[in-house]
């Protein structure tokens, strides 16, 4: 094992009280890859993301991020805005929180604050405009662009985030995480509530920033057809167990996760209506 | 009209003094959603911090008005930032997470500690300085022989005012360190997530807070000569009642609360009587903790679903 995962979740159990939400869990995200965790509800998906993004400090377990260049972060040790900030882990939620009273382009902008802030002196040459800060804001506002064309905003992005329709606030949000530089991007079921038209620009959202910025994404999804078409590695996660690993179609085939989804006797097979439309959907 | 005109002129001047203070407040409500009781206390701190820096270059020397003054305005920021900055960190910090009542607690202990703690250090008895910007010009004369004028030093204090109010403005809209603070304050979470060092984002949030209250101590010193240890009791209420007035939580709202209150004040003490000029600011708060909770331009708070 010489080349480290991206990220490498060894032995991850979470506790409140009594209930234990996630149960020994151990599993990698490669790097320029898309990994989906899926699971019925209440598996404990988001927990692991809770977890990652230092919202809960684990029971037990181990969060080792892999950076190019052969350093290594401990997740569960940082302190929250590290992991963003140093680690470069970045994540939406499965509500969206966008920051709704400030605008499209200042979305974008905030998530890029730590280098501007560099630039700007802690805002002490900002306040005098000197010419490093200038370039720094100038370098932020493209980005920004960038994405804002890559989603499409680029005409609304002087309006309130707040304002957007469902499907753009759910872009606009991977948009403003990705302004960030993350090298781990987690989404939480970012197609909820996306129509056909929608979850399928997301798809290709998704295999673009993999492709091009060359980046691990990891994904709690519970659109199959998503989670099908474009992830490299599928984690399945039953009552805080990890019950499968593997590819797509391994994962597909496993009677553990068909049990789990569709809670019938081990040796029954698949009703084929359900086959069929697994299969049309992959 | 000629008295109307200098009442006006007056409670504008005021109003400036209560709209710097009132700032304060709407930041850390806004950021934190608690009342930083302590914060009267901190702009009376400025004053103070204001009388010694004066005493200090008047031992120096250095006695040139505009760089007296200068020198006044920065120390005084400086030094209550630090205390601002210090209120925050000891006072409320750890309480962060605990109920909405604690901080709230704490903060009138920390209002009652500063106090106390400048009663001791500077003693109870009020300190005097003389006039250091007199003269100012006279705009007309009424027929009944009443003079309207312009103070010098009320001009200084609206100009001061206004610059203060333009840049800090800009402050939080144009820069990257104000755009942290907006997020911040709509969603301090995930404004975490994506990097935002929060608990450093709060303590610039009451250091500025705190330097525009000291702007205010200092403005107060000047204008009235004279301040005391308990000063900031009556002031910070007003301005926090100016900041209620324009919708708590919103920028714009201190500044036009405060001038507000300013008017008000001024005009009720003009017109009907001075001894009553506190109860009409208040009834004020009641009335428009009745009838528009949110203030005049504050927005309703929207539950998130």
């Amino acid at each position: 094992m010489n080349q480290a995962p991206l990220l490498r979740v060894e032995h991850l159990t979470m506790r409140f009280g009594g209930l234990v939400a996630i149960d020994d869990v151990s599993f990698d995200a490669g790097d320029r890859e898309i990994t989906a965790i899926i699971g019925p509800n209440g598996a404990g998906k988001t927990t692991v993301f809770n977890c990652l993004t230092g919202f809960y400090k684990p029971t037990i377990g181990r969060l080792a991020l892999h950076k190019a260049g052969g350093r290594e972060f401990l997740l569960e040790r940082m302190e929250g805005y590290r992991i963003g900030q140093t680690a470069r882990v970045a994540r939406t939620f499965q509500n969206i929180r966008l920051f709704p009273r400030m605008s499209v382009l200042e979305n974008l902008l905030v998530a890029q604050h730590n280098r501007l802030m560099r630039a700007s002196g802690y805002t002490l040459f900002g306040l005098f405009g000197l010419p490093v800060y200038r370039q720094a804001e100038a370098h932020a506002v493209d980005v920004a662009r960038y994405w804002l064309d890559r989603i499409g905003l680029t005409p609304r992005a002087d309006e309130d985030a707040g304002n957007m329709p469902y499907g753009d606030q759910r872009r606009l949000e991977i948009a403003r995480a990705m302004c960030t530089e993350p090298i781990l991007l987690c989404l939480d079921e970012p197609a909820a509530g996306l129509n056909a038209r929608e979850s399928a620009e997301l798809n290709e959202m998704l295999r673009f920033i993999r492709d091009e910025h060359k980046i691990g994404v990891l994904l709690i999804e519970h659109d199959m057809s998503v989670v099908m078409k474009i992830s490299d590695h599928v984690v399945v996660l039953d009552y805080g167990r990890k019950i499968s690993d593997g590819t797509p179609e391994f994962v597909r085939k496993d009677p553990a996760v068909i049990r789990a989804y569709l809670g019938e006797d081990e040796d029954e097979a698949l009703p084929p209506e359900v086959a069929a439309d697994l299969g049309s959907r992959g | 009209m000629e008295y109307f005109l200098q009442q006006l002129i007056n409670g504008v001047t005021l109003g400036a003094i209560f709209g710097l203070i009132a700032i304060g407040y709407t930041m850390v409500y806004g950021i934190l959603g608690m009342v930083n009781f302590a914060h009267g206390d901190v702009f009376m701190i400025g004053g103070f911090v204001a009388v010694i820096t004066f005493l200090i270059l008047g031992v120096l020397g250095l006695t040139w008005v505009p760089f007296a003054l200068l020198c006044m305005l920065l120390i005084a920021m400086v030094f209550t930032g630090v205390h601002g900055w210090a209120v925050e960190r000891i006072g409320y910090r750890a309480l962060r997470n605990s109920n909405r009542l604690a901080p709230l607690i704490s903060a009138i202990g920390m209002s009652i500690f500063l106090q106390n703690y400048v009663q001791l250090l500077q003693g109870a008895r009020n300190k005097a300085i003389p006039p250091m910007i007199s003269g100012g010009v006279e705009l007309m004369t009424s027929p009944t022989g009443f003079t309207v004028k312009f103070g010098y030093m009320q001009m200084v204090i609206i100009a001061v005012t206004t610059v203060l109010m333009v840049g800090f403005s800009l402050l939080i809209a144009r820069t990257s360190m104000g755009r942290q603070q907006r997020a911040c304050e709509q969603d301090m979470r995930m404004a975490r997530l994506l990097g935002v060092d929060v608990d450093r984002t709060i303590s610039l949030t009451f250091i500025m807070g705190a330097a525009l209250a000291a702007v205010a101590g200092m403005i107060w010193l000047l204008y009235y000569g004279i301040i005391d240890f308990y000063v900031g009791f009556l002031a910070g209420i007003k301005a926090f009642t100016a900041a209620v007035l324009g919708g708590i939580g919103s920028l714009p709202g201190a500044m036009l609360g405060g001038l507000l209150i300013g008017l008000i004040e001024v005009f009720w003490s003009a017109y009907f009587s001075v001894e009553y000029k506190d109860v009409a600011a208040f009834a004020i708060l009641v009335l428009v903790l009745i009838f528009r909770p949110t203030g005049l331009l504050g927005q309703p708070d929207i539950e998130k679903v």
